[in-house]
Order: C-alpha cells, then sequence, then structure tokens
C-alpha cells in the first residue's frame, strides 16, 4: 500500500471539512465539519503510526479523540445557549463584538 | 501519478481494493454533510464518515483506535449531535438558509486547500510504500503497546487530558444548565 493513499484521503476530509467551516451559516452544522477535520487529522496520525512501525502516533490519536469530545460537549453547550437567549444559532447574526 | 497512486500498485492489493472502495464511499458521504439541506441527514452521512474512518483504522493495524473511534465517536459524539439538532429546534426536513451568502468562496478555498496539501504529500511520499502491516491475531500487541506508552512516557500529558475533560464536562454542565 503507498504511503500517499491515507495522506491523500486525510487531505481530501480536511479540504471538505474546511469548507463545510465556511460555507455553513447553522453552528451544529459547523461543529459536524469540524469533526470531519479532526477526523481527517486522526486519519494522517494513524498513517504514520503505520508508516514508522511505531505506536506513537495511535496514542496521539487517541488523546485527539478525547480532545475532540471534549470540544463538541463544550461547543454544544455554547450552541445551546446562543440559542436559548437569541432563538437562533446562525453565525452570521451573532456579531454585537463587531467593532 | 495520481491514478497511479490510487490505483493497486502490486504491494497488498486486497488492501488497496479495500481502501479504495471505503474512501470513495468516505468522500461521498463527507460531501452529503457539506451539502445537505437536511441537518438530521448530514447528521446520519457524517456516521457514515466515522464509520469509514474506523474502517480505514482497521486497515492501518490501528484496532485499539478503530473500537475507540467506534465507542466515542459514533456512540457518544454522535448522539449529541442528534441532541444538540433536537434541542435548538431544526425543521424536519429540509431547511433553507443552512449556508452562508457567500459560501461559494469556500470552494476555491478548499480546492486551493488541497492542492497544496496534495502536492506536500506527493512531493514528500511520492511512490514510499508501506510494508504490510503485521496481523497476528492474538498475537497482535500493539494494544498492550499503547498501554505501555499511554502509562510511561505519556502519563503527564494523559493526567492532563483527563483534567481537561473534567473541565469540559463542568463547563458543558455550567453553560447549559437553565437558572
Amino acid at each position: 500500500m503507498l504511503a500517499a493513499n491515507f495522506l491523500l484521503l486525510a487531505a481530501v476530509l480536511f479540504c471538505i471539512g474546511v469548507f463545510g467551516v465556511i460555507a455553513r451559516r447553522n453552528a451544529v452544522m459547523v461543529l459536524m465539519s469540524i469533526e470531519l477535520v479532526l477526523n481527517s487529522v486522526n486519519l494522517n496520525l494513524v498513517a504514520f503510526a503505520l508508516m514508522n512501525d511505531d505506536v506513537d502516533g495511535q496514542v496521539f490519536a487517541l488523546f485527539v479523540i478525547a480532545i475532540a469530545a471534549a470540544e463538541v460537549g463544550v461547543g454544544l453547550a455554547m450552541v445551546l445557549l446562543i440559542y436559548r437567549n437569541r432563538r437562533s444559532i446562525s453565525l452570521d447574526e451573532l456579531s454585537e463584538l463587531k467593532g | 501519478m495520481n491514478a497511479v497512486l490510487l490505483a493497486a500498485d502490486g504491494v497488498n492489493v486486497a488492501q488497496n481494493i479495500g481502501f479504495g472502495i471505503i474512501a470513495a464511499g468516505m468522500i461521498f458521504a463527507a460531501l452529503c454533510v457539506v451539502s445537505t439541506k437536511n441537518v438530521v441527514h448530514a447528521a446520519l452521512w457524517l456516521v457514515v464518515v466515522l464509520g469509514g474512518v474506523a474502517a480505514q483504522y482497521v486497515l492501518a493495524a490501528a484496532e485499539f483506535v478503530a473500537v475507540s473511534q467506534v465507542m466515542v465517536y459514533i456512540g457518544a459524539v454522535m448522539v449529541l449531535f442528534l441532541f444538540g439538532i433536537m434541542l435548538t429546534r431544526a425543521k424536519i426536513g429540509e431547511e433553507s438558509g443552512l449556508n452562508n451568502k457567500g459560501w461559494a468562496i469556500g470552494i476555491p478555498v478548499a480546492v486551493v486547500l488541497f492542492g497544496l496539501l496534495a502536492w506536500a504529500v506527493l512531493d514528500t511520499y511520492g511512490d514510499d510504500t508501506i510494508a504490510e502491516p503485521q496481523l497476528t491475531g492474538a498475537n497482535n500487541e500493539s494494544t498492550v503497546d499503547i498501554a505501555d506508552r499511554v502509562l510511561s512516557p505519556y502519563l503527564a500529558p494523559f493526567f492532563g487530558m483527563t483534567f481537561v475533560l473534567l473541565a469540559a464536562a463542568i463547563g458543558a454542565i455550567v453553560l447549559a444548565r437553565k437558572d
């Protein structure tokens, strides 16, 4: 198996995730796109572990999974708070801090 | 060169075919996640992507990470997402206005970014091949290795991560409670 296979797949997923973050207006959809980005990074880490025949990459992937779970929890709590205060989770309407 | 890269290259042909099929499904599902007009469908397509990632981990001989992926992402994170969708009262069915006004800018950004990444990957790794992972059934000790690494050299980051998870759990409760 070619080393570039996993890395190219991860690059495709990363770019789709970045597109989702830019294009989506709904905050929950943006969080889902961020999950795509985090998963592509994990795929890279596991591929590097395979290439170097070393499990350090897998350990890092596990750490990233744990942090991603924490991020989703806090992110969705913030989305709920915004929804409760504004009855909307459209990100382009959150412009109070704009100078 | 790309076509050559993604085609079977004579090394681990069966693995390459499995990789190609799963990768095609994952890319299609990821495109659906960012393009569907139905929020619930986007979450369900995301399940397909996450399951595909777990399958790729198995192909990459990382079984422990694959099982963690299934438990954490498909088990816990997706339930969180579905609750988030439900609690923010998304419309059932198609919904307009899920995209920004300037969403089309994302396409050139993504394409240019992919070009850059693909160039860097191909320039660095080109035709390098990965040796066949040594899967020896019950004697496969990657899980033992992971435990050894986490509990000795990476012990301090592991403790740090536990505090991050604790802080995140408390923070999520404080943010989301009503009073």
